[in-house]
């Protein structure tokens, strides 16, 4: 075991890359990440790596292309409008199967918005974001620890499936300081006999490449895609389910917003009322199943998201059956209060839906419109 | 009598038809990097940088690591390479849409930070793959499918980019000169340039860039001998032919 340190997620992201063996990083300046591209500036020399200060987020993809096609382990990372301009490159490190790691401590928007925390790219992350049909493996960390833990498995989980890992947090996730232990672990990356570069010592000529003219070529690799995807959701879905075996009301929420349901949760049983968490760590493989299931013993759900309400449509794509679904989400940078999500609760669970509530940003009975 | 051989395909070029157009120059330069690999014994060892442009097909028939990224970004994905494996002989190979105009920021920065890569940049003043529309570098009064009536900049289509003289300021860059392919004696002058850039990436001295002058009849609309001719009378007076910096310093070219 590592030592306890206080450190913050930024920084801890950082670090765990680093002692996941990432050989290359390359970052362009944007706020709430700027601790992570400084600290690689610092430690990526000083280990001998790779660090550049790319001249934008388009460039530093397409750096992270390149050295992901030469083999090494890879990363980038940004807060919103960084990731925006990131889509092209994502969609080709798909498209030539290449590994690598990007991290998104994303901020209010659209637009330039602003530097507070938001979970409005969750659409962006889960959805596509790039052109082309494809899916990145989506961490959605709760605390630093959990960001630590979670940038080291997306190094082996992007080399495991070639496909490039996002890890999702947000300006609060990425800013706090919280205690970690780091991983003491040796990387172990696995042969890449697909890469270019280096001394070829009489092998075949390899190709990185997304494209091809002749008729079914891509339509086949799609379905390659398709094949790998169905492994990753078998094997890499990962959710937390808090107090849902006897639940009257589930929450559902991730990361930041994760955090204060909890602390609800826990007002809330203190009450005597019975709420659970459900709290997606793997955005994209997505719980469907586990939110289904547990929707055949609970009559109410309320979803909490930083954001106009995005990963709503998937808990209502779950299927709940006949368990109503309700919403509280703050855009723009916005945090939910506790006050108000217990006023939600309260409103359902006690009042049995009596009466109005106005809190905006509050739906009750949410349907897709 | 054995006859000596002394010219014939480079073994680094399948026996495939190849994909360009008749007259076009790339083929012509495709041939010179293969001969200038194969006398430099760095067939091994070498990625070639595929654009998005005519030139991205160069996959399908050259004996090399390949590794094609998106359009204009290769300067970036070339820097990658090149520092996760510093051993490997980066060739990076651009046209004009994908050098001078969607990858402009990229090919400046890897410059500036003479990143130790070298670009061929062929410059047909003209977008190829896309069937013919106005390219940065489209001559004062070109036509194209996207300026009928030809490039006016005073119609707010801007003026031909000269990319040698724009990255010649900048202290990354250790080579660059511009040639053209489309007489032989140029022809061998191109390849003397592009051993020049060669030896300075080898010798680790930093970003070197040979820009090409290339014919592209199917799209200019004419006979390959008169698109040579073009290349001649047009292009060359726009695109003064020569080096602009020599071992980091800038020299006049045909001074
Ligand atoms: C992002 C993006 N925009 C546009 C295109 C379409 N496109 C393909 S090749 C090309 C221009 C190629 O011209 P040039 O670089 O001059 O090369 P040439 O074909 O003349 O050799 C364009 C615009 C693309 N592939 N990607
Ligand atoms: S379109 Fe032009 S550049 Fe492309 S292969 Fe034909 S002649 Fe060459």
């Amino acid at each position: 075991m590592g030592e306890r340190v206080l450190m913050k997620g930024n920084e801890a992201i950082a670090e765990a890359a680093i002692r996941a063996g990432v050989q290359s990083y390359f970052g362009y300046p944007i706020t709430p990440q700027n601790e992570l591209i400084a600290y690689m500036s610092v430690h990526m020399p000083a280990k001998g790596r790779t660090f550049i200060q790319a001249e934008s987020e388009l460039a530093a993809i397409n750096m992270v292309y390149g050295a992901a096609a030469a083999g090494m382990r890879s990363m980038t990372s940004s807060s919103s409008p960084g990731l925006s301009l990131k889509q092209e490159g994502i969609s080709y490190l798909v498209g030539a199967q290449l590994p690598a790691v990007i991290v998104n401590i994303m901020r209010g928007g659209p637009g330039l918005g602003n530097i507070a925390p938001s979970q409005a790219d969750y659409f962006q992350a889960c959805k596509g974001g790039g052109h082309g049909d494809y899916h990145l493996v989506v961490y959605a960390p709760a605390t630093v620890q959990e960001a630590a833990d979670l940038t080291t498995k997306s190094f082996d989980v992007a080399d495991r499936y070639r496909n490039p890992v996002l890890i999702l947090g947000d300006a609060i996730i990425g800013q706090m300081m919280e205690p970690v232990v780091l991983s003491e672990s040796t990387p172990n990356p696995p042969p890449k006999p697909w890469a270019v570069g280096g001394i070829r010592n009489g092998r075949k000529p390899n190709l990185i490449n997304s494209l091809s003219l002749e008729e079914g070529v891509v339509e086949e690799w799609n379905w390659l895609f398709k094949a790998k995807y169905e492994e990753i959701k078998k094997n890499e879905l990962m959710v937390e389910m808090l107090d849902c075996e006897d639940a009257d009301l589930i929450l559902v929420a991730y990361g930041t917003t994760s955090r204060i349901c909890k602390e609800v949760l826990r007002q809330s049983r203190a009450r005597g009322l019975k709420v659970g968490l459900i709290r997606p760590i793997t955005l994209w493989p997505f719980p469907y199943r586990a939110i289904a299931q547990a929707a055949r013993k609970t009559p109410e759900f309320l979803v909490v998201e930083m954001s106009l309400g995005q990963m709503i449509e998937d808990v209502k794509l779950a299927g709940l059956g006949d368990a109503a679904i309700h919403f509280h989400g703050r855009p723009g940078g916005g945090v939910p209060r506790e006050i108000d999500i217990r006023e939600i609760i309260e409103h359902v669970l006690v009042q049995k839906r009596a009466g109005k509530i106005a809190t905006r940003g509050t739906v009750i009975d949410w349907e897709i419109s | 009598m054995e006859m000596e051989k002394i010219a014939g395909r480079s073994s680094l070029w399948d026996a495939k038809p190849s994909p360009y157009c008749p007259g076009c120059g790339h083929g012509v330069v495709h041939r010179v990097l293969c001969e200038l690999i194969e006398e430099y014994n760095l067939a091994d060892n070498c990625v070639f940088m595929a654009p998005v442009g005519c030139s991205i097909l160069a996959y399908t028939f050259l004996g090399l690591d390949v590794c094609q990224s998106a359009h204009g970004r290769t300067p970036a994905a070339a820097t990658g390479i090149k520092r996760a494996r510093p051993d490997t002989f980066v060739l990076a190979y651009q046209g004009d849409g994908d050098l001078a105009s969607i990858g402009t920021a990229e090919i400046i920065h890897a410059a500036n930070r003479g990143e130790n890569i070298t670009t061929i940049f062929v410059n047909n003043a003209i977008y190829g793959m896309t069937g013919g529309q106005m390219a940065p570098t489209t001559l004062a009064g070109q036509t194209a499918t996207t300026c009928s009536n030809g490039r006016d900049a005073s119609l707010g289509m801007g003026n031909p980019l000269r990319v040698c003289e724009m990255l010649q300021s900048l202290a990354g860059v250790t080579y660059l000169a511009r040639t053209t392919v489309h007489t032989p004696a140029n022809v061998i002058k191109t390849k003397i340039a592009i051993k020049k850039a060669f030896d300075v990436q080898l010798k680790r001295q930093g970003f070197s860039l040979v820009e090409i002058l290339s014919s592209c009849p199917v799209n200019w609309g004419m006979q390959p001998v008169a698109a040579l001719d073009f290349v001649d009378k047009k292009m060359v007076p726009q695109y003064p032919l020569g080096e602009f910096k020599v071992g980091g310093v800038s020299v006049t070219p045909g001074a």
